[in-house]
């Protein structure tokens, strides 16, 4: 057991970036409204999965929506405690501790909120171990954990519980809803006992976000090789480094996909990346060839200061590192693959974890 | 014929325009309050040219007297920061992410109501007059007269921010009042914070719009001014009385802008070498690429429109720290500079601090001052040091460039001696004619623009005419900003997808410019 004070969130909201693999929006928002919360009710404590009793009711919170959205309507607040309140009256039990359905981006600090508020313990694990775009994609349904019921709340007071035969359905009722409700939610769901969550969660992720932006603070006030210290800590492999070229956009199904193409710079001089990104990167295509894909995580880093850089911020003219960083071996296994491998975004080819190809 | 001024960290320059014509330019000492430095530049040009100043029909200032207010916390106003969008919003309070020490400059008050909007138009609430009438009442007995106003979703739908607005000038009239939709972009507390600070700005911005007044009428110069904004664009006097926020960083927008206007160049790198630091900026279509990051402003988060330059410690006056000791000691260039005491300082100039002005005369780039004070430098060193300047400059660059394509490199400035040879990775090398004042060149030649940025629901109607509405927008609010109809084109179209729904909205933000028609 430790406690997340405010430092702590900075460091957490800046690996989470990284982890966010170029989506999951923007953890500013909910990194101010971490520290806030701080502010008024004290620091949170983070539990790891082995403090956890086997019969706790461990329920994932985070904000669902628009990131553009979510920066202008920003949350009131008690969203998420009037989703919790919903789904503990309809499950008739008190939870006992939340925690990040996604490490990546705005979502690892989205429970810090409602922790601190209801004096709740954080889980120090995750659903992803990155930032993927769907309900479905989280290791709990990989061990056969529904998403519902799956409780959300607007700002307004109101709240919904949906009970879906699988967790597809979940996905295409909660957006509909998340529309109506002004393309923001803050949602409650995957809900399991300490047992269950020991089993299907990826562990950990809280605090290797956190030491993820602990080193790149210490790195960048040492002057020292921000990329480089990040590849270290992630256990990553560096796949480019060059100058952004080209950024294509286009809309496809409401969600933002397109291709950056990178010309490389010192080693990788005359050699050219594409990165193809569905909110979140996809593929690294060097000279033709996948090099990196999903599950494995694609972050770009900017070259001199080692910020992460998003799907929506990628623009003509960044120098930056891509590195490569192996996912949870949970997402390697064949139903792993079958939810968030290549196939499903259209990829023809198989998996290759990406220390097959980079490792010694 | 038109004056040009713009003011920077060293120096302030002027140069007087005939047409597209360079009549006469002065470089003078920027002073700390700013003010009597241009009244010294506009005198010294209009003693120089001889220029009857009736025949001046506009002066464009560039100045950073607004930013340094903020940086300084000085002349800053009481504010009240009034946001619509409860319930929403409330978890984050208008300055929240603020260093403390300016909100309290600003005395922290703050105050949430009902309205907003959300992103396709609907209401999140209702507004309630009454509530705003007790807000605005209670603003009034604290004895403030600054208010920013902010409303959800006002880049789509202004109409609670104008409301609101009536009501505070209602319940005080005296009051002076910046909507956060004339101010930025989508992302509210960005937004806000641009609004709070362009209202905390307003009582310098009426006092320095009236010293300048006053100084050209002093000059017999009759002409109306404008202010220099960040986007390379103009704004008239009585706007910048409103909108002071806008002329952040417009510095390094004039140099580019000037650049662009003395090489003909369309799409180049521009170097602009000062006295204390260089920036290194590209040209896209004539104007400077934008950052596309949050920009921070005295430590607060803006979604402003700002140039997207690289800045590094080389200038005509950065100090050149020679090894005392071993060979190994690192010797160092800048980032500590004499600044504009490089004309008393500086060894030819009979000082005794060595600059990079001394080795560049040493080294023969330039003929300045008195060649004999660095006669006795050794040979070896001038080579090094010149050497590491060029690298200086080839990296910075570098760093700003999209492609490996070689590209034209424009070196404006008054440090610009300092470049020996060909930048690396230059396709030309252009040092325009009056390259030391391209920045108040920029700020002569600068034309007048409007933008829209704001998020379109495609339900109802098509891409097409969604694109064709954002445009005509941009250049109604071009015309109304006083371009000539003629010559306005639309000069960046940017589309935004809204991500993760699978609702049809998209973000468009269209920007047009114009010349500014002059009587």
């Amino acid at each position: 057991m430790r406690w997340l004070h405010e430092q702590n969130v900075e460091d957490l909201a800046l690996g989470a970036a990284v982890l966010g693999t170029g989506g999951g929006g923007d953890p500013y928002i909910g990194k101010l409204m971490a520290i806030q919360a701080i502010h008024e009710h004290g620091p949170i404590t983070l539990l790891s999965l082995d403090e956890i009793g086997d019969e706790d009711l461990i329920v994932p919170s985070a904000m669902m929506g628009a990131p553009t959205v979510i920066v202008e309507k920003l949350p009131r607040g008690d969203e998420i405690i009037k989703a919790f309140r919903a789904l503990e009256s309809y499950l008739g039990r008190k939870i006992t501790a939340t925690m990040s359905i996604e490490a990546g981006g705005l979502n690892s600090t989205t429970p810090l909120t409602v922790a601190a508020r209801l004096g709740l313990p954080m889980v120090d694990c995750d659903g992803m171990g990155r930032a993927f775009p769907e309900i479905p994609m989280v290791t709990h349904t990989l061990y056969g954990i529904s998403a519902t019921p799956f409780a959300m709340a607007d700002e307004k007071g109101n709240s919904a519980i949906l009970n879906t035969i699988d967790n597809h359905w979940t996905e295409t009722f909660s957006r509909s809803i998340t529309i109506d409700m002004g393309c923001t939610a803050l949602i409650a769901c995957y809900a399991t006992t300490g047992q269950q969550l020991k089993e299907c969660a990826v562990p950990d992720t809280i605090t290797f976000a956190e030491k993820i932006g602990r080193t790149i603070r210490e790195a960048r006030a040492a002057k020292g090789d921000v990329v480089a210290t990040v590849r270290e800590v992630t256990g990553g492999f560096e796949v480019f480094k060059g100058k952004i070229v080209d950024v294509e956009r286009r809309t496809e199904r409401g969600f933002a996909r397109g291709e950056a193409t990178f010309e490389g710079v010192d080693e990788y001089a005359s050699r050219t990346l594409k990165l193809h990104f569905q909110n979140e990167n996809l593929v690294a295509i060097l000279d033709g060839e996948i090099v990196v894909s999903v599950p494995d995580l694609i972050t770009v880093l900017e070259l001199e200061t080692g910020e992460p850089i998003t799907t929506e911020a990628l623009r003509y003219g960044f120098r930056v590192a891509v590195l490569g960083i192996p996912c949870t071996p949970k997402w390697r296994t064949p139903a792993g693959l079958e939810l968030v491998g290549p196939r499903y975004f259209g990829y023809d080819v198989d998996y290759v974890p990406v220390e097959e190809r980079y490792g010694a | 014929m038109r004056i040009g001024i713009d003011v920077g960290g060293t120096n302030t320059d002027a140069v007087l325009m005939e047409g597209t014509t360079v009549v006469g330019w002065v470089k003078t000492p920027t002073t700390s309050d700013v003010t009597s430095g241009i009244v010294t530049a506009l005198r010294d040009l209009l003693e120089q040219t001889q220029a009857n100043p009736a025949t001046i029909t506009g002066v464009m200032i560039g100045t950073t007297h607004f930013t340094n207010a903020v940086v300084e916390r000085k002349r800053l106003m009481k504010t009240a920061a009034l946001r619509l969008g409860l319930p929403a919003t409330q978890s984050l309070p208008p300055m929240v992410d603020w260093p403390p020490d300016l909100r309290e400059a600003l005395g922290d008050h703050k105050y949430l109501v009902h309205g907003g909007h959300e992103f396709d138009g609907r209401l999140i609430s209702a507004m309630d007059e009454k509530e705003i009438r007790e807000v605005a009442r209670d603003i009034r007995k604290k004895g403030i007269r600054t208010v920013a106003i902010s409303s959800v979703f006002s880049p789509v739908n202004p109409e609670h921010e104008q409301k609101a607005a009536e009501i505070v000038s209602d319940e005080i009239p005296d009051a002076s009042i910046t909507l956060s939709h004339e101010i930025g972009r989508i992302g509210l507390l960005e937004r806000e914070n641009a609004a709070i600070m362009n209202a905390c700005l307003g009582e310098l911005a009426r006092a320095i719009v009236n010293a300048f007044e006053e100084a050209l009428a002093e000059m017999d110069i009759q002409a109306p001014f404008y202010l220099s904004q960040n986007d390379g664009t103009l704004m008239s006097a009585e706007f910048a009385k409103k909108y002071p926020v806008f002329t952040f960083a417009s510095g390094p927008t004039n140099s580019m802008r000037g650049a662009a206007f003395l090489s003909g160049a369309k799409e180049a790198m521009v170097v602009d070498l000062g006295g204390t630091t260089s920036d290194v900026g590209m040209l896209i279509r004539g104007f400077p690429r934008e950052a596309s990051v949050a920009v921070e402003i005295a430590g607060v988060r803006t979604n402003f429109r700002m140039p997207d330059t690289y800045s590094f410690g080389l200038g005509g006056g950065s100090i050149i720290t020679l090894r005392v000791l071993r060979a190994t000691e690192p010797l160092r260039i800048g980032p500590q500079s004499v600044g504009y005491e490089l004309i008393t300082k500086g060894l030819v100039f009979g000082g005794s601090t060595l600059t990079a002005t001394d080795v560049a005369v040493a080294g023969g780039l330039a003929d300045i001052g008195d060649k004999e004070a660095v006669q006795d430098l050794d040979k070896g060193l001038v080579r090094e040091v010149l050497e590491r300047i060029q690298a200086m400059v080839d990296e910075a660059v570098d760093r700003m460039k999209t492609s490996a394509e070689p590209i034209p490199v424009i070196l404006v400035g008054g440090g610009t001696i300092l470049v020996s040879r060909k930048v690396a990775g230059a396709s030309e090398m252009i040092r325009p004619d009056h390259y030391p004042v391209a920045n108040a060149i920029g700020a002569a030649i600068a034309q007048v623009g409007g933008e829209t940025d704001r998020v379109f629901s495609l339900d109802r109607m098509s891409r097409d005419e969604a694109l064709t509405q954002a445009r005509e927008e941009a250049i109604q609010k071009a015309l109304a900003a006083g371009a000539e109809e003629k010559t306005i084109e639309v000069v960046e179209v940017e589309e935004v997808p809204l991500t993760y729904l699978p609702s049809n909205a998209v973000r468009i933000r269209v920007k047009a410019v114009g010349d500014l028609a002059l009587q």
